[in-house]
């Protein structure tokens, strides 16, 4: 038997780039993203990336850090998102968008700080509104839909951008903000980078959604899908979803496609189960490489700059390396003072146990 | 035979009653091809196949209440939360409905499951790897919570713990996962739950502790035995339900005692031990009892964990300084 019954909400989601693997544009760029200056300027941030987070595995490597969650093959994603943000904006990290805290003007050595076990990495000299790396996977999606509240509550044209893995999207926290986020029309920007893997676990195996954008849907959020490793097209799908949040139109959902080439942190060995032809296969959507194809075939960069660059980047990371060595340790009552506001007194006792004992043990 | 860790003893035991028991279900995060972030599924999934070892999607909560679903169907649901930071998500399962089926129901359905979790500091991980937070769990009836600090402990105890009827929490320290090595014979003996393992024998201090912070209580009970100083050292080792007779009658012989936990201070599980030391045997103590503990901070990052870890050095002066008490 065949009952009647008719289609009452259909739904798509797009996938949008600029530059193929190779760096061929697939279609005309956007005004915002024909100045030179900005493409080299993303290019740059890309470069920097890399090479201070290869330092920092480095570092590891040799004792200097704790463990370490790289973010190379996927830099598009922080660059670009961040490129796009405004000051003002607020960022609500997880661990791989270092590029975006970089790129908005915070510092290496924050970062290097951070993972080499020091609390003072957290707290930024510049990006005072941005929140911390949140470790606890998906909790910061929370963190992001308040934030949009008290800004759409004072009337404010700032946004919020959250950031999330493919694993993290399973979490229920994730779903319970994006759907507030719906509910209340709130000021953010949900930016999902699909690596394609949580830790050991793939894709497959964390959802059968053919899109991750499309958890949007249920939320009553318009979500889209990007080439994560096409920086213009993470850039520009950042500036055309800020605009509209900023025009109050509510929240957005980009799904970055990228791939992790990496482990998953410095404690991880991916060879044990990420398919070496997959590795392989991911090689060649460089999003570094793809840009700088595309920069040398407009005549925008060449073999002179890449030099400069470079050198430039190493001494970068290099004086940020000297900074983090070279910081005198935190005084050992550091662990005390900033728990709360004023000290309650039962601290006070155990603050003086803890220098007594430090006093015994320098005798 | 050969020797093998702590963590080795945990995947022997799951293998085991893998084998024997095929009701039991072992899943969690990154458990299957990649055999746990610590490794102590290795293995499993290769020899049990992906029917009963499993990654599930990543979220503690959707883990722990499938894993109440499980039970009540009579499956044995061996559960790994990958760090202890990450268990917060579940607790709401965890207290309000695997503690509490058996009693909502009158005993008609029931929770035997196994929450593992690898617990306490000494990794150099990010926050939240580091936590040491048994007693929120210990506070909550009808729960178990079990301790291992051995490898032959974490063999006989995770399969008592597998095979309890009721939820068992089985926390494993990571700062000892590799550190010791034991001969454990895998012949599917499990020790019991709910009781106290006496590491040493002495006459004149009870030191009572549990996990890895036992490391530092026998280093510092064979510097005491130097000076003179006789220790009576006692892994607790299932925290809830507490074995305090046997406690009790260590001190009623020794009239001193030192706790030595990991955790934050207050509200800690060294201030039920000693509640009840004082309830029950006040008359038996020469002197105050003691605590030595985690401060009540935050576990810092790891360049300065070591000083919210209890040290040999601070368990020695709480010995000296109950010791000199007249
Ligand atoms: C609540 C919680 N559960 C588990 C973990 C351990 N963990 C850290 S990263 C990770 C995988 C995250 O995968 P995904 O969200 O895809 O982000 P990616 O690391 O791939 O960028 C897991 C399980 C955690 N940090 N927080
Ligand atoms: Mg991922």
């Amino acid at each position: 038997m065949s009952i009647q019954s008719q289609t009452v909400a259909e739904f798509a989601i797009t996938y949008s780039r600029f530059l193929d693997a190779e760096g061929h544009p697939t279609q005309d760029l956007p005004e915002s993203l024909k100045n030179a200056d900005t493409l080299r300027k993303l290019y740059e941030y890309m470069v920097l990336n890399r090479t201070f987070d290869a330092k920092a595995v480095a570092l590891q490597r040799t004792g200097k850090m704790g463990t370490y969650p790289s973010s190379a093959g996927q830099e598009a994603i922080g660059v670009g998102v961040g490129a796009a943000m405004q000051e003002g904006d607020v960022s609500v990290p997880y661990y791989r968008d270092h590029g975006a805290h970089l790129i908005r003007g915070g510092s290496i050595e924050e970062i290097y700080l951070l993972w080499g076990g020091d609390e003072r990495g957290n707290d930024y000299a510049t990006l005072k509104q941005d929140f911390p790396v949140a470790v606890p996977i998906a909790s910061q999606s929370l963190h992001a839909v308040g934030v949009a509240k008290a800004i759409q509550y004072r009337k404010q044209s700032r946004a919020v951008v959250t950031f999330i893995g493919d694993g993290g999207t399973s979490e229920g926290d994730f779903y319970e903000a994006i759907n507030l986020a719906g509910v209340w029309k709130l000021p953010v920007l949900f930016v999902i980078n699909n690596n394609f893997w949580a830790i050991s676990v793939p894709l497959s195996e964390q959802t059968i959604c053919k899109t991750l954008a499309q958890k949007g849907i249920a939320a009553g959020v318009s979500g889209e899908q990007v080439d994560g490793n096409d920086v213009l097209a993470v850039t520009y799908a950042t500036e055309q979803a800020l605009k509209r949040i900023r025009e109050g139109h509510g929240p957005h959902i980009i799904e970055a496609l990228t791939y992790r080439m990496c482990d998953h942190t410095t404690a991880d060995d991916a060879k044990r189960y990420q398919p070496p032809e997959e590795v392989e296969s991911y090689k060649k959507e460089d999003p570094i490489l793809r840009l700088r194809n595309y920069l040398v075939s407009q005549n925008l960069w060449d073999e002179e700059q890449e030099k400069t660059l470079y050198a430039r980047v190493k001494q970068t990371v290099e004086q940020a390396v000297h900074a983090y060595e070279s910081i005198p340790d935190q005084p050992p009552t550091a662990i005390f003072d900033y728990l709360y506001a004023t000290l309650p007194h039962d601290l006070i006792e155990q603050r003086d146990i803890l220098l007594a004992n430090l006093g015994a043990h320098h005798e | 035979m050969s020797e093998i860790t702590l963590v080795e003893a945990v995947t022997q035991a799951l293998a085991y009653e893998l084998a024997h028991d095929e009701n039991v279900i072992v899943f969690g995060e990154d458990v299957g091809a990649n055999g746990g972030v610590f490794r102590a599924t290795e293995g499993l999934q290769k020899r049990f196949g992906t029917d009963r070892v499993l990654d599930t999607p990543l979220a503690e909560s959707m883990i722990v209440g499938m894993a109440v679903g499980m039970a009540a169907e009579g499956l044995k649901p061996i559960a790994e939360i990958q760090f202890m930071g990450f268990i917060y998500p579940a607790l709401d399962q965890i207290i309000s409905h695997a503690s509490r089926l058996r009693n909502r129901t009158r005993g008609r359905l029931s929770c035997p499951m196994v929450i593992r979790a690898p617990y306490g500091c000494g990794i150099h991980a990010p926050e939240h790897h580091s936590e040491s937070t048994e007693s929120i769990l210990a506070h909550i009836p009808g729960l178990r919570v079990v301790i291992p600090s051995s490898p032959t402990r974490a063999y006989g105890l995770l399969l008592a713990a597998m095979r309890d009827p009721d939820p068992v929490i089985f926390l494993e320290p990571t700062r000892i996962y590799r550190k010791i090595k034991q001969e454990v014979p895998d012949n599917g003996v499990a020790l019991p739950l709910d009781r106290c393992f006496l590491l040493r024998e002495g006459t004149d201090i009870t030191l009572v502790s549990w996990g890895a912070m036992l490391t530092e209580t026998m280093t510092a009970a064979q510097n005491l035995q130097q000076q003179g100083i006789n220790c009576e050292v006692i892994d607790v080792a299932t925290i809830k339900p507490l074995d305090i007779d046997s406690i009790i009658q260590s001190v009623e012989k020794t009239g001193r005692c030192v706790i030595i936990h990991e955790a934050a201070k207050t509200c800690g599980v060294g201030a039920e031990i000693a509640a009840q030391l004082a309830e029950k045997a006040l008359m038996s103590l020469r002197a105050p009892i003691q605590r030595v503990t985690g401060f009540d901070t935050i576990v810092p990052l790891y360049k300065m964990e070591h000083l919210y870890l209890p040290s040999v050095a601070r368990i020695l002066n709480a010995a000296h300084e109950v010791m000199a008490f007249e």
